[in-house]
């Protein structure tokens, strides 16, 4: 079975618990306005990979991985080659690894559920609090991105949430609350991450001759992730 | 069996019997794996020194680098009168001596080459006493005028063209470390008894060279230490005898490194590995009660800012090489001996916690002998450390251990030394990207377009053929190593009789093993030229002479730093070549040759004399450091980069394989606790791989570059950033060196 892969990167610290090599795999059915890696969106590009080539490359890391960390699976969105990670995920249960996705639950469906079954923790990102803002700036459903979290809680499965901030669209206190409101019935969700929004990806906008949508929002400042992070309420301490 | 009262409490016998430090340590010193909290702060006679000194630092920084300098007295052992950080506040120096009677006084060291001693000067506008000139030209040869009266014109060839560069033919090779616990333990009486008794022994029937040499060293040695003596009676100290005392125990053993100092300025002269055997004075203080924590901190602090005093006059071209005024005051924590116990005692907490009770600072060259076998909180307070100093670097206990045992001290950067049993024939490095673009044009350099290397037929196709280039690199590599090596025999030969380091080896054995070591320079790019034109399309672009100039990369290869055996496989192969070729020839008083990947700041230097490469680094661009893969070459990030320098076997290159990887904060968690835990895991997956060497900075290029165009902010003064092998205040660098560092691999969160 081969896969897209749009880049591998050895060292993730904060894509999922400890020390994690992430994948970074081709193709992304959401246009986000603010994405930062609009060069994976493209379903056809990409390296092409065989599941086993890269698990042999990921159990290189297997020392650095300790208890905590293992392999990550990010995008492009991962959901778009379920069959692909799924394969990838199990040479990796097989060999003790511990498996991470990080995706916006834009899918759920059987091939999607077979990936769960071998999935240990879940990046989730709720990229827009409401309806309407989701449809608008990603293109796609906070529907699915919901469905997909109680799935995650019917499973038990441990969940981060993600959010990036963008000054001037969503660094409100309206937003956070929605967030919370949310998020509250699942207490799967050990994390809840808001993340600032960054421009540096310009520059593959330009390349690729892509509009870069949020391009005039300006990097969001430390000090506004800090504060909206302190309102955020984690559901399993509540 | 010796015994003396100051010995009273200590365990052992063997090491009363002959002198054996580490027979003492292991019978004596008390594992700790606690963690940090029994740690006290700085005492106000520290913070007072400090103070002072610090502002003497800035008044150096304010005359160009230089504080003051001596004109007219030719260092030795007792040529200087007592100096003190401050002469009202002596009595708050609970350690004493400096190099000079002033702090930061640049003494006048002549032996290793009166033009440099008198260049080192003039550049900071000193001048030098004419009749020193006169006896140093006239009446006493030097070092320098040694090498140069035995050189051949085609090692001055080599040498003018940098194929072979940064020798210590025109400074101190340094490298020896002098077992300075030794002064500490036994006293100066005892040292010299046993000297005189090896002198009687020395062959006093057949006088061969070996026999009449070693006697006249054994002289120059015993004469050494009753200096050391007078020296330490200056300060109101009698170091005859073996130190009561903690107090007394690390200031004798300052006075052995002191002694080191004021006679030799090699380009490294470290303290070695002192930390567990100073905790075992410290503990025994402790329990009698005579010593508390916060005095047992002051003491520690008190060395400690006495090693970051240590400074000598330096020559312009000798900054470029290694900038920043290091002196490589290398000092060792940790370790796990060789039963099994971990080395790890509350002095090694101490003498790291000097970074955060003084600040930052590149010297000493803090050290850890790391294994994943250590107390892990120890390593957890190591790793808060290096991320909040930058100042630390990590070595691979478990790979130095099997080969130089569990006593062994760091004598540079990355170099292991048994302590007490052996020294070093430091060689500098050899440029293996040049002898490639040699043997791709027949040996002549491209640069000064001098025939420097053998007239080999010269490569002449369009396109590089990998078999054909092989072929010539390893011609090439065979002139190279024989040149190379009886090059450095020239220069240890001289060393030897014109700048002996008579303090430093008076403190190790009498009969020592010597290793000869050599490097490597170009080593990244080395391997990724060849791995394109082994796997992508190489065109030569040549000049109307038919040299060529530069060269044109068609497609994809893989690269050196990715975790891509295709490129690591020639990096193991070019190791594992060099060295062969290197052994193949007679080294200087039989020892033992060895080499390293380790190029310090000099890797700037090394690339201004270096044309452009098949990999796509362009003539006069900076070398890669070290062991460090090519500037832009790692894919896959850290963890790849690492695991490809992992691939070098330890064994091949004992004299130490560098490597310096910077990493955002952010990119390593997002606690300080985070930080620190990935941090860990991170040295304990790459060290038990086998791998030997890591310097670990922790901090974003936006700082770098801050600090570049703002040096006068306060927060900038003590920033201190892990180099190829030491450290050093980023604002000392030249720009352009600042520049390098900047334009390294950062790694980042995606």
């Amino acid at each position: 079975m081969t896969g897209r892969v749009h880049s591998l990167e050895s060292f993730g610290s904060v894509d999922g618990p400890g020390i994690r090599f992430v994948v970074f795999l081709q193709g992304c059915p959401l246009r986000c306005a603010y994405c930062h890696n609009p060069d994976a969106w493209a379903m056809n590009a990409g390296t092409e990979m065989e599941a086993e080539e890269l698990f042999r490359k990921i159990r290189r890391y297997k020392t650095y991985f300790g208890e905590t960390g293992g392999v990550t699976v990010s995008g492009g969105e991962a959901l778009m080659q379920p069959e692909f990670v799924t394969e990838l995920f199990r040479l990796c249960h097989a060999d003790g690894i511990n498996t991470c996705l990080d995706t916006s639950g834009c899918v759920l469906d059987e091939r999607v559920m077979a990936l769960l079954d071998e999935t240990d923790t879940v990046l989730l990102d709720i990229k827009m609090t409401t309806e309407e803002d989701y449809r608008e700036y990603t293109g796609g459903s906070l529907r699915q991105t919901m469905d997909f979290l109680r799935e995650l809680h019917r499973r038990k499965i441990p969940t981060w949430i993600r959010q990036v901030i963008v000054e001037g669209f969503n660094d409100t206190e309206e937003n956070v609350a929605r967030l919370n409101e949310l998020i509250a019935p699942y207490d799967n969700i050990t994390r809840v991450e808001l993340l600032p929004f960054h421009t540096m990806c310009r520059q593959k906008y330009e390349k690729l001759g892509i509009e870069f949508r949020f391009g005039t929002y300006p990097d969001t400042r430390s000090a506004t992730v800090e504060r909206l992070q302190k309102l955020v309420k984690l559901p399993s301490a509540q | 069996m010796t015994q003396f009262e100051q010995w009273n409490g200590f365990e052992g016998r063997l090491w009363k019997e002959e002198i054996n430090v580490r027979d003492f340590i292991q019978k004596n010193y008390k594992p700790y794996d606690g963690d940090e909290s029994f740690l006290a702060g700085p005492t106000e006679a520290t913070n007072k020194l400090w103070g002072i000194l610090q502002k003497l630092q800035k008044e150096e920084r304010a005359k160009g680098g230089v504080l003051d300098m001596d004109t007219d007295i030719v260092s030795t052992l007792t040529s200087h009168a007592p100096g003190y950080i401050c002469e009202e506040c002596k009595d708050l120096e609970k350690i004493v001596g400096l190099q000079t009677d002033k702090p930061l006084k640049r003494a006048f060291m002549p032996f290793g080459g009166i033009k440099m001693a008198e260049e080192a000067c003039q550049t900071y506008g000193y001048t030098p006493d004419p009749e020193l000139h006169k006896i140093f030209t006239e009446y006493h040869k030097t070092h320098n005028q040694g090498v140069f009266d035995a050189y051949t014109p085609e090692m001055r060839k080599a040498r003018h063209n940098k194929i072979i560069t940064g020798l210590p033919d025109t400074y101190g090779r340094g490298r020896i470390v002098g077992d300075y616990r030794r002064v500490a333990l036994y006293g100066i009486d005892y040292l010299m008894e046993q000297k005189k008794h090896d002198f009687d022994n020395c062959g006093d029937k057949t006088m061969t060279d070996d026999v009449i040499r070693l006697r006249e060293e054994l002289s120059e040695q015993y004469r050494a230490l009753g200096q050391m003596k007078k020296m330490a009676a200056s300060y109101g100290y009698d170091i005859s005898g073996p130190a009561k005392n903690a107090r007394e125990a690390v200031q004798w053993l300052y006075f052995g490194y002191l002694a080191a100092v004021k006679t030799q300025n090699g380009a490294a002269m470290s303290v070695g590995r002192i930390s567990t055997f100073l905790d075992i004075y410290i503990e025994r203080d402790l329990k009698a009660g005579i010593l508390t924590e916060e005095e047992a901190q002051e003491l520690i602090d008190h060395l400690v800012m006495k090693f970051r005093m240590v400074k000598f006059a330096r020559i312009p071209s000798y900054n470029q090489l290694f900038s920043g005024d290091p002196v490589w005051a290398t000092l060792e924590v940790a370790g796990i001996g060789s039963d099994g116990r971990s080395m790890v005692t509350k002095n090694d907490y101490r003498f790291l916690h000097t970074l955060e009770n003084m600040g930052p600072s590149p010297e000493p060259n803090l050290t850890v002998l790391y294994s994943s076998a250590l107390p892990a909180a120890f390593k957890d307070y190591a790793a808060k450390i290096s991320i909040r100093t930058s100042s630390v670097q990590y070595e691979n206990d478990d790979v130095m251990k099997p080969v130089w045992g569990d006593d062994y001290s760091i004598c540079c950067c990355v170099s292991a030394t048994q302590t007490g049993k052996e020294m070093q024939f430091f060689g500098a490095r050899a440029n293996l990207a040049k002898c490639l673009l040699y043997a791709i044009n027949g040996g002549v350099d491209v640069k000064t377009r001098e025939q420097v290397g053998p007239e080999l037929r010269p490569i002449t196709s369009e396109y590089l053929d990998y078999d054909e280039v092989m072929h010539k690199y390893d011609q090439m590599m065979d002139w190279l190593a024989e040149l190379y090596v009886n090059t450095l025999n020239v220069i240890q030969y001289m060393h030897d009789k014109y700048y002996y380091e008579a303090a430093e080896m008076a403190l190790l054995d009498t009969h020592v093993r010597r290793t000869f070591a050599t490097g490597i320079a170009g080593f990244s790019h080395v391997v990724d030229s060849l791995s394109a034109i082994k796997y992508a399309k190489v065109k030569t672009v040549r000049d109307e002479t038919g040299i060529v100039v530069d060269y044109i990369t068609e497609g994809d290869f893989p690269r050196y730093g990715n975790d891509d055996d295709r490129a690591d496989d020639i990096a193991v192969w070019l190791l594992g070549t060099f060295l062969s070729k290197i052994k193949k020839h007679h080294t200087y008083r039989d020892s033992e040759p060895t080499t390293s990947i380790l190029t310090i700041t000099s890797n700037v230097v090394y690339g201004k004399a270096t044309g452009s490469m098949p990999d796509g680094r362009k003539a006069g661009e900076p070398l890669a450091p070290g062991a460090n893969p090519a500037y832009g070459a790692e894919q896959n990030g850290l963890l790849a980069s690492l695991n490809s320098v992992a691939k070098l076997p330890y064994e091949w290159a004992l004299d130490g394989i560098s490597n310096t990887q910077t990493i955002n904060p952010e990119a390593l968690g997002h606690s300080e606790q985070e930080q620190a835990d990935n941090l860990v895991r991170v040295m304990d997956g790459y060290f038990d791989q086998g791998a030997h060497h890591l310097n670990v900075n922790v901090f974003g290029r936006e700082k770098l570059i801050d600090a570049m165009e703002h040096p006068e902010k306060e927060e900038y003064a003590n920033f201190t950033i892990r180099v190829s092998g030491y450290a050093v205040k980023f604002i000392d660098l030249t720009r352009e060196q600042q520049l390098d560092v900047i334009s390294r691999t950062c790694h980042d969160r995606m």
